[in-house]
This record gives structure tokens, C-alpha cells and sequence, in this order.
């Protein structure tokens, strides 16, 4: 065998070799992760004092947050128009 | 508490746009902005017409928050999904992942180019102080820091529109859904307010 078909049958192989690498079978599918929020930090609505407001729209103990649950709830269940006429 | 939520009946919704008025009113909404909107089908059709008044939903799984590629979208402990201006880059990417068409956008100037994006807080504010100059700037009324509810739920002249606590507004449209009673006449004033009681018979020998 010659030196220049020794070469060419290398180069060959190289090539070959090369070219279908690209041909293996991955998972392709991309797996997506939750973001995580960035920007400023929210105060509590219940961390509010009622009191300082000056249309209080319920009454709730600062900073306690059941008490402020309650309070919504109650302002809540005035949508129920049923209730209201009986 | 579960979380907040909006509840629209299709059946007692009059498209009075009340709610969008009022939503623009205390929020003071920028022109060209809605926050919320109410969308009719069927119109003028006889029986077939519905409305419901759309805002944000407040999705417990909120497609909005995410593909957002700053993540400036956070939940409350109320559930209720909000979003800092300060980060936005009015990309438009919420937009397009909301069923809603929720987030709106102003325009910031010449050739269509966008501002920062708005949408309903459900009357909560945003993550400035509460109360404060710069949250009304920004995000509108705080309506929850005051112990109230949304505006637009609050007003609405039908009660239509129902909005608070997941729990408590579901027991007010179950108590209401068995008032209407069924069948095919569901449509009207009976089916939206319920017929009244079946009155008692006479005792017999009474006179009618």
C-alpha cells in the first residue's frame, strides 16, 4: 500500500468519523426552570395600621394577620346580596 | 384563606362597564390602558347574549411569571400575582403567554414603542411602601392595605362580579346557582336572582 493511499484512506476514516458524530441520538428537550422573583421585597397588608387610614374600609389589629383575614372575610360576605336582605 | 380570585357571572353581567369604570377611577389607568374589560357574545341575540367582565386572573400557575426573562413577577401570600415596574422592560413576552390578554402596555412615545407594563392588581398595590406616593404612581390604589376589595367587585351594581377569598366567593355563587333552580328557561331575571319561594298552600276550608 502506498504512503498516499495510506493518507487517503486515514483522511477518510477522519472525515467519516467526524461527519457522523453529529448523527447520535440526545435528548433534545430543553428543561426549563422556574424563575426566582428579582425585584423589591412587598410589605403585608395586614402590617398596615387601620387606624392611620382615613377611610378605614375594616377594622383589624396591626400587624395580625388573622385578625385582617377576618375583617376581609367579613367585607367579603357583603357581596352575597341574599344574605344582606334577610 | 385560600387564595383571591374573581369570579364573573355570565348570567347577571348587563355590560354596564361599571367595573372598567371603576377600576379606571380608582386606579386612575392611564388612556389606552384597561386593566379590565367587558367582553359580550352573541350580542343582541336573544337569550344567547352573554357578557363577562375579564381582568387579570390571578393564575395560581401564572404563565406570565413564567416566561418574564427579568422575573419581575412575584404571588402574594393572598395569591395575588403583581409586578415590579422598576424591573419591567415592557419586552411584551407576558402579553403573549396570557389567556387573558391581561397585561397592557402603554405607549410610551412615537412609533408604537412600549412602556412598562400594567395590569390589575387586585386592588393591592405593588412593591413600593404600602400606601405610599410612589405606589399610587405606579400601581395604583391599595385597596387590601385598607381592608377592602377590589373596586370593581365592590361596585358592581349586579353583583356580577365577585371577588375575594377563593372560599367565601364559591359559597356565594353555589348558595346562588341553587336559588336559580334549572332547566331550559335558565335565562333571565329568574335565573339571575332566583324565582321567588313557592307559597304555601291554604289550609283547607280557608277562604282564597
Amino acid at each position: 500500500m502506498t504512503t498516499a493511499r495510506r493518507l487517503f484512506l486515514a483522511g477518510f476514516a477522519l472525515a467519516a468519523a467526524v461527519g457522523l458524530g453529529a448523527c447520535g441520538e440526545r435528548d433534545q428537550v430543553t428543561v426549563y426552570k422556574q424563575g426566582k422573583y428579582q425585584g423589591k421585597p412587598d410589605t403585608k397588608p395586614w402590617d398596615n395600621d387601620p387606624a392611620a387610614n382615613s377611610y378605614p374600609g375594616s377594622k383589624w389589629n396591626k400587624g395580625d394577620k388573622a385578625s385582617w383575614e377576618s375583617a376581609v372575610k367579613t367585607r367579603n360576605l357583603a357581596q352575597n346580596e341574599y344574605t344582606r336582605a334577610e | 384563606m385560600a387564595r383571591m380570585k374573581f369570579l364573573c357571572d355570565a348570567e347577571r353581567c348587563i355590560e354596564c362597564n361599571g367595573c372598567v369604570t371603576a377600576c379606571k377611577n380608582e386606579n386612575e389607568v392611564p388612556w389606552g390602558v384597561n386593566r379590565r374589560r367587558v367582553v359580550t357574545i352573541n350580542d343582541g341575540v336573544v337569550g344567547a347574549e352573554k357578557s363577562i367582565s375579564v381582568a387579570c386572573m390571578h393564575c395560581s400557575d401564572a404563565p406570565c411569571m413564567a416566561v418574564c426573562p427579568v422575573d419581575c413577577f412575584y404571588r402574594t401570600d393572598e395569591g395575588v400575582v403583581l409586578h415590579d415596574k422598576d424591573l419591567c422592560i415592557g419586552c411584551g413576552y407576558c402579553f403573549y403567554a396570557c389567556p387573558f390578554g391581561a397585561p397592557q402596555f402603554p405607549q410610551a412615545g412615537a412609533f408604537g414603542l412600549r412602556g412598562k407594563m400594567d395590569k390589575c392588581t387586585f386592588c393591592a398595590g405593588g412593591p413600593e411602601k404600602d400606601l405610599s406616593k410612589e405606589e399610587w404612581q405606579k400601581y395604583g390604589s391599595n385597596r387590601l392595605a385598607q381592608g377592602k376589595l377590589p373596586a370593581c367587585a365592590e361596585m358592581c351594581s349586579t353583583k356580577a362580579l365577585l371577588g375575594g377569598d377563593g372560599d367565601v366567593i364559591a359559597d356565594i355563587y353555589r348558595q346562588r346557582v341553587f336559588k336559580r333552580g334549572k332547566g331550559s328557561e335558565v335565562w333571565g331575571w329568574g335565573t339571575a336572582y332566583g324565582k321567588p319561594d313557592q307559597p304555601k298552600a291554604a289550609p283547607a276550608g280557608a277562604k282564597s
